[in-house]
């Protein structure tokens, strides 16, 4: 069973596995590494209807579970509502969130469902480091909602972290916090898409980070998850990560943004990845099986500059907006190639690479909790 | 992944009632809701055998039913017995 279908999943699939949407660009925080740079909600949002219609779709799709992001979801007046909705259409839900509704009772309300998963968002496993990109608060509200959910008796919901340099050195750490509260720890790469594309050089893991998180994934195996997301990391190839180890993009992945735009992938939003939109005729199932764009991220790709390495087997390459959102072109290497070569082809990369877009970004000071970021990321561009 | 040696082909078996199954042109997904995890059927005939566990006495039986040759049936049964181990499909009383 767990053989490589690589051949198969590159050719794309029926119906994605792994959905990502994103369901209001809303947010109480302003994390400075915010990969859609949400904020302010989006007037053109989907409503209640058109989610609920949406999820007709996935359940008529066979689609098991959908990632449900945001922005903060959980600040929609009907996220509830459209989470029962999913489970009552036999779609699986798995939402991130920064903990700020998960109160007592809410968590008891999750803790009843094998279909409702939950994965708390932490930057840090100390409070001075996580709320140094996620803001003032940040810390003390996750493991608030942590600690209901434990007590609530939800075993296994995910504590996920976006490994940085700053917290690269708190592995361990985050482990014992997760046993603490019964919880899977989730590690996930920071990716240069939307304000993180401004912070990455700052907040990405050295070289030395790198091997070390290699090395502890590898050491770790199925017991911390991945989101398949440091498949890049197999260059080093002293054993393979748990995971498929490929670019999913438009061949097992997408997102579907707040205002239904439907994306390659989740740390892809920008115009070039753009495939389609749910409110068109036909709806996401069309823009699936029909879209140009996710028709030629199924075709084999170049592999450019990597075609002589020996490693590009267990890479493939690395991440399509890891590469975009550097300047690098996408037949190349990864930015953070094991290798090496991500550095070389940074120093003669593009110097004004692709923007992000778009810019949901808090204008002004955003947050009930939370310092006002000094970050010229946090503040629209317009 | 854990594989369990032995399968019992003799028993009767079912899906699990929290796994999905989602045909696809190499074989199926399925996908369990309670463990969370997803696995895949590289092969139509596992996914026949699969779906008609529940209207089998025995494994044996749904494998035959299904089509798979002699020869082959050890293949299924450890492909059974993984399936098992990860909980997608559950001896029947």
């Amino acid at each position: 069973m767990t053989a490589p279908l690589t051949a198969q999943f590159t050719r794309g699939l029926s119906a994605p596995i792994c959905l990502t949407w994103e369901l209001t660009y809303a947010c109480n925080l302003s994390c400075v590494h915010c990969l859609s740079s949400s904020g302010r909600r989006d007037p053109r949002e989907l409503s209640t209807a058109e989610c609920q219609a949406v999820i007709e779709e996935l359940e008529r799709m066979q689609v098991f579970y959908v990632n449900i992001g945001g922005g903060e979801p959980t600040v929609r007046p009907d996220f509830w509502d459209l989470v029962d909705y999913a489970v009552g259409h036999r779609v699986g839900v798995k939402f991130s969130t920064n903990g700020v509704k998960i109160t007592p009772s809410i968590a008891r309300r999750l803790a009843g469902s094998d279909y409702v998963d939950v994965q708390i968002s932490l930057d840090g496993a100390t409070e001075e480091v996580n709320d140094a990109v996620r803001g003032t608060g940040s810390y003390l509200t996750a493991t608030r909602a942590m600690s209901n959910l434990a007590e609530a008796g939800f075993a296994g919901f995910k504590l996920s972290v976006v490994v940085t340099r700053q917290n690269a050195g708190q592995l361990d750490e985050f482990a014992a916090l997760a046993a603490r509260y019964g919880a899977q720890l989730r590690l996930t790469r920071l990716r240069p898409a939307g304000r993180g594309a401004s912070v990455w050089h700052e907040l990405r893991p050295t070289a030395g980070q790198q091997r070390m998180l290699y090395d502890w994934l590898t050491e770790h195996g199925e017991n911390v998850l991945t989101g398949d997301s440091f498949f890049h990391l197999s260059g080093y190839g002293d054993g393979a990560l748990p995971g498929l180890n490929l670019c999913g993009a438009g061949r097992v992945v997408c997102l579907i943004d707040p205002v239904g735009d439907v994306y390659a992938c989740p740390f892809a939003i920008h115009e070039n990845f753009l495939a389609g939109n749910v409110r068109a005729e036909g709806g996401f199932a069309r823009v699936w099986r029909e879209s140009e764009l996710f028709a030629s991220l199924r075709q084999p790709q170049s592999s450019g500059t990597c075609t002589s390495c020996s490693a590009f087997d267990a890479c493939q390459g690395g991440c399509m907006a890891a590469k975009f959102f550097t300047g690098l072109p996408l037949d190349g290497p990864d930015p953070e190639c094991v290798r090496g070569q991500g550095e070389k082809a940074l120093a003669q990369a593009n110097a004004s690479p692709p923007r992000p877009s778009p810019d949901h970004s808090h204008r002004l000071v955003p947050v009930t909790i939370g310092r006002r970021p000094d970050r010229p990321c946090d503040q629209s561009p317009l | 992944m854990s594989t369990k040696s032995e399968f019992d082909l003799d028993r009767p078996w079912r899906l699990d009632d929290r796994v999905a199954v989602r045909p696809e042109p190499f074989g199926a997904l399925l996908y369990h809701f309670g463990t969370r995890r997803l696995s895949f059927l590289k092969d139509p005939l596992l996914l026949a055998v699969v779906q008609g566990l529940a209207d089998h006495q025995t494994a044996r039986a749904a494998c035959e039913s299904a089509g798979v040759k002699a020869r082959a049936l050890p293949a299924y049964q450890r492909a059974l017995a993984t399936l098992a181990g990860s909980a997608m499909i559950r001896a029947r009383q």
